[in-house]
This record gives structure tokens, sequence and C-alpha cells, in this order.
């Protein structure tokens, strides 16, 4: 999506009347805002689903936070790139109609290239779709703005929900197993002297824990997210 | 052309429709050859890891050839049938909802150093799917020497633990004939006495917590299996039958 000839009338497909520069203020803020200020997870509590399934082992996490940049990315461009095309009585079942191929793609690649990858995921590929984040940052963002935003909202979005998916995993796989992506982390002899895996740690309601500490941490860092009451 | 019309509405459904699926239609069949060679390579994986040979998928297909000498179909009265492929052939959940009198059994003979094992494979159904796996026997068909597990659906953490190695490894030495020379199988037993499985002719492995059905699955699924390979037994009349 780099400058593309400038046509006279608004045509969807490109970015914008403005000459506005690609990485302009606001343009960077599409990319950093959702990482903290606007965090998918920790500030609009979108996704949480996926974030309590995939985050029992760091290594699901990372491929899930890259496929969901991919089909992220890909649906929020799709959509803006239709957005003057699209009825809007039938808006919502377009919008799965388009995640749903991206992920049957997605699925389908892995199994090709990464079978066992693909096999490890196996249904939470499929989950993709079911993603609260995507299609609310479809109808909240994509539908209303030109493509090139769209692309930087939909890495902005699933990168910052990659990033909570990972730190959680991160946590979970340590202190529940012991390893990190699947190879042991913590030495023998700290066993050996009484230290247990925390068993709880693999289990789902730990997830939201570890998201509710995150929250905590992230607000008594930055009080714009309190709520004056 | 009036966006929210109900002809624009169709038409956009049409278009959508046709674009979507032929994009979707063609990367399932360029993609596929890629995907069906994967699976195969991962069947020969699995059929080697119960006699214990352990191979990335690079390696499957050539140590497949080197270790399994002989590949049969059986019939279910004990006959082999030649025409049939059983690797390739042979896909045992189509084969189950057959006639009976009309299945077939895929049974591979591999060779390490020089003792020969009798690979079955097994299909059953678990707590949500179907379950499935290969089972290898040492030369009298009675000790097992390896299986490998694997599901479709059963829940992760519970049901699925079937293909961790520690449940794998219980089943090891464990006989599937008792002293009457009667096809017992193995029981996945919850509340055995007998928690670390020192105890190798009791027919019993210890079940998983919080995976009854599944543990009951794999019993009804070896003991299932099993007998469809009696008749050919028979035939062979191998040790105690």
């Amino acid at each position: 999506m780099k400058d593309k000839p400038k046509n006279k009338k608004p045509i969807f497909l490109f970015i914008g009347k403005d000459k506005e520069p690609l990485f302009s203020k606001k343009n960077k803020k599409l990319l950093s805002d959702p990482l903290d200020d606007n965090n998918p997870i920790t500030v609009q509590v979108l996704g949480i689903c996926s974030a309590l399934a995939i985050t029992v082992q760091l290594e699901p996490a990372i491929v899930m936070t890259m496929s969901v940049i991919f089909v992220m990315a890909c649906s929020n461009v799709i959509i803006s790139v239709l957005r003057n095309l699209i009825p809007n009585r039938i808006r919502i079942i377009v919008f799965l109609v388009v995640i749903s191929s991206l992920v049957a793609l997605v699925d389908q690649f892995l199994k090709a290239y990464a079978y066992e990858v693909s096999k490890e995921l196996s249904i939470f590929i499929g989950l993709i779709v079911t993603n609260c984040i995507i299609m609310g940052r479809l109808e909240a963002f994509a539908l209303g703005n030109g493509v090139w935003k769209s692309f930087l909202d939909g890495i902005g979005n699933a990168f910052a929900y990659g990033v909570i998916l990972i730190l959680v995993a991160f946590f979970r796989e340590l202190l529940g197993s012991g390893n990190l992506m699947g190879v042991q982390v913590i030495p023998d002899f700290i066993y050996e002297m009484g230290y247990e895996n925390n068993g709880l740690m693999l289990l789902s309601p730990m997830a939201l824990i570890t998201v509710g500490i995150i929250i905590w941490i992230q607000r008594s860092r930055n009080k714009k997210l309190i709520e004056q009451g | 052309m009036n966006r929210e019309s109900n002809s624009y509405t169709f038409l956009f459904i049409g278009v959508m429709i046709v674009g979507i699926a032929s994009i979707l239609a063609y990367t399932s069949q360029t993609l596929k050859p890629l995907q069906k060679e994967n699976i195969r390579k991962e069947k020969m994986q699995n059929i080697l890891s119960t006699v214990g040979v352990n191979v990335s998928p690079e390696e499957a297909e050539e140590l497949y050839n080197q270790y399994v000498i002989e590949e049969l179909s059986l019939r279910n009265d004990g006959t082999v049938n030649e025409n049939l492929n059983p690797f390739s052939d042979i896909n045992l959940a189509k084969e189950l909802k057959k006639d009976y009198s009309n299945q077939h059994f895929p049974l591979y003979v591999a060779e390490i150093d020089s003792e020969k094992f009798y690979i079955i494979e097994l299909r059953g159904v678990g707590l949500w799917d179907a379950i499935w796996g290969y089972m290898s026997l040492k030369s009298d068909f009675n000790t097992i020497n390896g299986v490998s597990f694997d599901h479709k659906g059963e829940t992760a953490g519970l049901g699925a633990e079937i293909t961790k190695d520690w449940f794998k490894d219980s089943f090891v030495n464990e006989k599937v004939f008792n002293e009457n020379g009667d096809l017992v199988g193995i029981t996945v037993l919850k509340g055995n006495n007998d928690p670390n499985n020192t105890d190798k002719d009791d027919h019993e492995v210890d079940a998983i917590s919080g995976s009854t059905i599944t543990g009951d699955g794999v019993t009804d699924m070896i003991i299932e299996r099993l007998n469809n390979y009696l008749p050919y037994l028979k035939k062979l009349n191998i040790a105690q039958l």
C-alpha cells in the first residue's frame, strides 16, 4: 500500500485524499495506542477467551499471535477496501465470511508447511474466527477508515493482543511446568531443594488471575486508565 | 446502484460467495498433495514409534522401508488379501463401518535386530470423538512392545493425555492373553492397586484422573481390534493359541 497515483474520485482502494505521510504521528499512534492506553485485552477486555485457552505453553501462544496478526491485518485491509461496497444490513455476515476464509487459508497453509504446529493448535486456529478483537476492530475501525490506517490498526491491535498472550503464557509455562518453549529452565537442584511446579497455573482460572495482575500493574503505572468515580 | 436495495445485497453476496469459494477451493486443491504427504509420513512415524524407532518426518520413509518387512491386508477369516495395500488402501475408520464380512485389517510386520514385531492398527471412540493408534506386539503376539495413541478432540490435559509418553509407556510389556490363552486385552483401570505398573501380568494399566471415558474407550478399542486379528493368529498357530 505505498503511494498510489492520485485519483480524483475517492476510490475505496487508496489511502485517502489528504497527503498524510505513511508514518505520521496519528498513524504511529494507531500502532502504539493498543499496546498500552487501549490494549484490547487489558483495557477493552476483548479476546479473553483465547487468552485463557492457549496460554498454557509459550509456543502455541506465539504461533497464535502470528496467525492473529496475519488474519487481523488482512481482514482489516479487505474490509476497508470493500467498505463502500458492503451493504450495511449484511456487514456482520461479510465480516464473518472474510475472517473465516482467512482462517481457513491459514489452517490449510499450516497443514501443508507446518504440520506439527497445526496439530498442536488444531481447534485453536478455528477459534480465531470467534476472536472478538477481530470482529470488534472491523466494525469499529476498518469500516470507517482508509486502507493503510486499517492495516496499521490491525497490526497494532493484534500485536498488543499477542504481547499479553505471550506474557501470560510465559508465566504459566514457567511456574506451571518449569519450562519455556518446552525446554526445562528451572534447574534440577531447585526441585531437589523442595520446589514444586504449581499445577494450578496450568488451569484456566490462573490465566484470568494473571491477566488481572497485568491489568493491576498497568493501571498503577498509567493513571489515565483509572475510572473517575 | 443503491447499496441498501435488496437486489444489490443479493448481488453482493453472490459475487462474494463465488469469489471466496474459488479462492478456498484453489488453495485446498493445490496444497492437498503436501498435506497428504504429511499425513502419510506421520502414519509411518506412528508405526515406527511403537517399535521404539522415533524419527523425524524427513527420515520416516527411509526407515519405514528399512524396518517394515511385510504389510498384510487381512480378511476377517484370517486370509490375506493380496490385492489391497494395507498402508494406502485401508482406512480403518471406513473399514469398521462396512459389513463385517467385507472388513479388512492392516497388519505390519517389522524386523529390528532380527526380532520380529507385529504392529496392528487401533481405532475406537473416546469421550468426544475418534481415538486411534498403533500397537506393536512381540513375536509371541502376546507381549506389548509399544503403543502410540492419537485422538481427534479429547479434552486437553485430561483425555488428550493418552498421547503422552508416561501413559503409553505403561502398556509396555503388558500381556494381552491370559494364562488360559484367552484374549483379554488391556484394561485402563482407575483405582488400580498398581499405580507404578510394576505388575506386568495383570492386563491392567493405571487410568488418567478425569478421563475415565477416554480410558474406557482405549480399553474397548484394544480388545475389539485385537479380536479382529484372532482368525489370522489361529492360522499362524502362534504360541499359546
